[in-house]
Formats: structure tokens, C-alpha cells, sequence
């Protein structure tokens, strides 16, 4: 079936089997293999892209599901010569060994600083009703979605922290 | 997967007829749980009917001071709305502690009520399992598995229901609304959706093929603290060993039962004034332990004393 599907701004026209995930149509049809295929369950972030501006599991969702939607995905997050802040933050801090969880970590990261911006609760939240602080507890309660199997946690933190800016 | 055909809802009445009148239908909406099955061909429907976009995606008062959360609305939606956070702050809680953010973003109201209860071996096709295949057994009972029901089990499974939200939900008191195929609808509590296990575990629900959940209402909230507390083997994301919802006088327990599981006992022991200590032991004196899990007993007991001890003293 016919699927519309913007995806980094272009728009395209996919005819895929109904069975075809997101993180399949973007890496096998579309070429764009910077989403990567962790567990393919949703249980480590690795997948993780925007839609119409909120993070998701691309490997939880289908092609189909998405007529109409606007992806970003890594590629579409900044570009070798114009690297977005988070990018740049996390070379500088050096947030990664094996680099595979990486573009799932800044794209949830970029969507989590949307979500706390709209004053989106976690469960370190603790006055529902006052504005959010992203404290380092906040940080890591939010991207623990987002599994990091070099463990390079605290690099990952310190990236996010030079972009939200605040004291720890 | 299994292939499938797809098509997108074009309306409720119309989505609720294809999955009545279609054998193997199903309906999809956020699809964090059932794409996940199918992937491991533990749901193997053969048509998917998508009811992502149908117009069940608002939250709005009710006449009697209440909430009516559409079916569609995202777990990140409901947990962030104000009046949920104002009036119902065990229901954000409950929300927030469960699954990822990711996951939050796309699983819905209706879907979170709907997903499978399970365990390890339901998702474990080299193993016996009455609900993936009635009648072959359960491998979960005096298995390693540490995870297992203590109320209301049978013989024949003692999986847990996975929800956080369902339980500050039955919690609340609150209700479902249903539209069936042939245009009726209903409303049920969230206590009364899912059924106990018997000899029929493989039937989890109460709703009817085709049968839809269209919306969530929440009764004015009750007076008297709220809360919900979470015990597990990590700091986030990971499911519940235990959980308590306290809103008010009313208490719902999680991860210990195959539905949500509303402590009428240990709400009637606290009316009649007993100490939350009493007042739990009242629930939990049938709960049957099985293998590994008799922690489960002194767990789920002292979270829930410890919540209702919390919720007194912010009552206070």
C-alpha cells in the first residue's frame, strides 16, 4: 500500500509490504542507515527518530502508520559541516566508544529537551504542578530509553547538560 | 511477522464492524505491544485495522466534575495534561513510571488497558503456555521465574497485568466506554475489564470481539491523598515487582494479580479503622506465593503500607 512519508524535509512515496517498520523503510528504503536496529523491541533507543516532532521507536511502528507524518531522523538532525549543539557536545565530551547507540541518543535527546520545554513530567518530577528542572536526575530518568552499551553515561550527560545549559 | 493486510479506520463504527466481521483482525493503535508480539509471531492477526487517528484524542470535563480521557490519547498526553496533574496525580505518576519515554509518546489510553498480561515464559515459544497455546500447560508455576502473580491465580497461569496507568485507574474507580459492532455500548470499571484467569487464561478481557474501547472517565477524584509507588529491578524502565496506588481511601495493587488489583478488604479494614499494617495483612491473607516469588508478599505488603502511611500523612 501507497504510504506518504516526508522524511528529513523530502517528501516520498513508499509502496512497501505491510509488515515493513519504519526502521526498515528508512534504513532498506530510503537509505538512510543512521537509525540503527538495536533489539528491534523497543528496548534500547537505538531506533530512536522524531516524529512530527516527538521521539519515538521507529522499530515499534510501521511505514504505514505513518501517512501523512513528518521523520527526522539523525541525518536530518545536522550535517558534517553544520553539526547541531547536541552533536557537537557530544564529540567535545566524547559521549561514545562504539558509537551505534549515538544517533538514538541525540534524537531522543533533542525530543526530551522539547518534552521538558512543554513541561512534560517524569517520574523525577517531584511538584507536578511547578516548572521543570532538568536536574542530572531528570536527564537520565528521561533518556533511560536510550541504552548505551559502552556505558558512556556520564559523557552522555555531561553532552545534554552543555546544551540545556543549568547547574546540575 | 506473519503477513497481514492493513487498513486505517476511516471511523469508530466502521472499525469496530471490519474487526467483528474479519476472523483474525485486530485492532492497532500505538503498537508498542502488539508489534512487538508479532514479531515474535505470539500474535499472529491477519488484518490490522488502524485506529491510531480515529477522533478519540481529547481530554475533557465531565458535567459531574470528573474527566473523560479519549481512548487515543497518548500515555504522554495524559500524564502531562494539568487537570490530570492537578486532580488526579496518582494517574501521572502511575504513567510516568511505566515503559520509556519513547514508548509513553506512542502507547495509547485504549492500548494500555488492552495490552497482554504476561511473563517470561508467555513470551518464550520453546515453552509451555495456556494463554499462547490453551491447554499445553504453564511453565511459569514452580519455575525460577521470580515475577508471578499471588492474587488470583489458577492452576493454569499466574502471569501479571503489566499496566502501571491501569492501576492508578482502578484506583480512581474509574470506567471504561465500549462501541461493539452492532452499535451498542457500555461502561465497565477498570476493575471489572480484565478477568482472573480460571481455566480460560488465554481470555483476558470482559470486551467482545470487535468490542472497542472508546474512552477512560474518571470520577471527580476522592478526597484524601494520592500516590503510587513502584518497586522493580531497575531505577526506570523495567516492569513492576510490585506497585501501589492510594487515592484516597481507595487502594489498587499492581504486578501481583492478572488484572489491576482494587483492595476492597484492605479499604473496608481501613474504614472500620484499622492501621495500614492490618489493613494490608487483610488483602494479602489469601495471596498464594508459588517458586520464587514469596518475596513478592513482603514486598507488595511494605510498599503498600508505606504508601498508604505516605498518603495519610500528605492528607494530613
Amino acid at each position: 500500500m501507497k504510504t506518504k512519508i516526508t522524511v528529513n524535509g523530502q517528501a516520498h512515496v513508499l509502496d512497501l509490504d505491510a509488515r515493513t517498520t519504519l526502521l526498515d523503510g528508512l534504513r532498506e528504503h530510503l537509505n538512510l542507515k543512521g537509525s540503527k536496529k538495536g533489539c528491534d523491541h523497543g528496548q534500547c533507543g537505538a531506533c530512536t527518530v522524531l516524529v512530527n516532532g516527538v521521539r519515538i521507536n521507529a522499530c515499534l511502528s510501521l511505514v504505514a502508520m505513518h501517512d501523512g507524518d513528518e521523520v527526522t531522523t539523525i541525518e536530518g538532525i545536522g550535517t558534517v559541516g553544520n553539526l547541531h549543539p547536541l552533536q557537537a557536545a557530544f564529540l567535545e565530551r566524547d559521549a561514545f566508544q562504539c558509537g551505534y547507540c549515538t544517533p538514538g541518543q541525540i534524537c531522543s535527546a533533542v525530543g526530551m529537551i522539547q518534552e521538558a520545554a512543554q513541561n512534560w513530567p517524569s517520574q523525577e518530577t517531584g511538584d507536578l504542578e511547578a516548572a521543570i528542572a532538568l536536574t542530572d536526575a531528570e536527564i537520565r530518568e528521561r533518556m533511560s530509553g536510550n541504552i548505551c552499551r559502552c556505558s558512556a553515561y556520564p559523557q552522555i550527560l555531561e553532552a545534554i547538560r552543555d546544551v540545556v545549559g543549568g547547574a546540575a | 511477522m506473519k503477513p497481514f493486510s492493513y487498513e486505517r479506520a476511516s471511523s469508530v463504527e466502521a472499525a469496530v464492524r471490519t474487526v467483528a466481521a474479519t476472523p483474525g483482525a485486530r485492532f492497532l493503535a500505538g503498537g508498542t505491544n502488539l508489534l512487538d508480539l508479532m514479531k515474535l509471531e505470539i500474535e499472529q492477526p491477519t488484518h490490522l485495522v488502524d485506529v491510531g487517528r480515529l477522533p478519540l484524542g481529547q481530554i475533557e470535563a465531565t458535567a459531574d466534575g470528573g474527566l473523560r480521557i479519549g481512548a487515543m490519547t497518548t500515555n504522554s498526553q495524559v500524564a502531562a495534561d494539568a487537570r490530570v496533574r492537578a486532580a488526579y496525580p496518582v494517574l501521572t505518576q502511575a504513567i510516568v513510571a511505566g515503559g520509556s519515554a519513547q514508548l509513553r509518546n506512542k502507547a495509547t489510553t485504549g492500548g494500555n488497558l488492552m495490552q497482554r498480561t504476561r511473563c517470561s515464559y508467555f513470551y518464550d515459544p520453546s515453552k509451555p503456555c495456556n494463554k499462547r497455546i490453551p491447554g499445553s500447560g504453564c511453565a511459569a508455576l514452580g519455575s525460577l521465574a521470580k515475577a508471578g502473580a499471588i492474587l488470583g491465580t489458577s492452576d493454569h497461569c499466574i502471569a501479571t497485568n503489566p499496566s502501571d496507568m491501569g492501576v492508578a485507574l482502578a484506583a480512581l474507580g474509574a470506567s471504561i466506554e465500549t462501541l461493539s459492532a452492532d452499535g451498542a455500548t457500555r461502561s465497565l470499571t477498570v476493575g471489572e475489564l480484565h478477568r482472573l484467569p480460571g481455566t480460560t487464561p488465554q481470555i483476558e478481557t470482559d470486551l467482545v470481539v470487535g468490542e472497542m474501547i472508546t474512552a477512560v472517565v474518571l470520577p471527580p477524584p476522592p478526597k484524601g491523598g494520592q500516590i503510587y509507588r513502584k518497586a522493580r529491578n531497575r531505577a526506570s524502565y523495567a516492569g513492576g515487582l510490585a506497585s501501589v496506588a492510594v487515592a484516597g481511601g481507595q487502594i489498587a495493587l499492581g504486578a501481583v494479580s492478572l488484572r489491576p488489583w482494587r483492595a476492597t478488604r484492605t479499604e473496608a479494614a481501613l474504614a472500620s479503622g484499622a492501621t495500614p499494617t492490618e489493613a494490608v495483612e487483610a488483602e494479602l491473607a489469601e495471596a498464594r506465593s508459588e517458586g520464587r516469588n514469596p518475596f513478592k508478599l513482603a514486598l507488595i505488603s511494605r510498599l503498600a503500607v508505606a504508601a498508604l502511611t505516605q498518603a495519610q500523612g500528605d492528607a494530613a
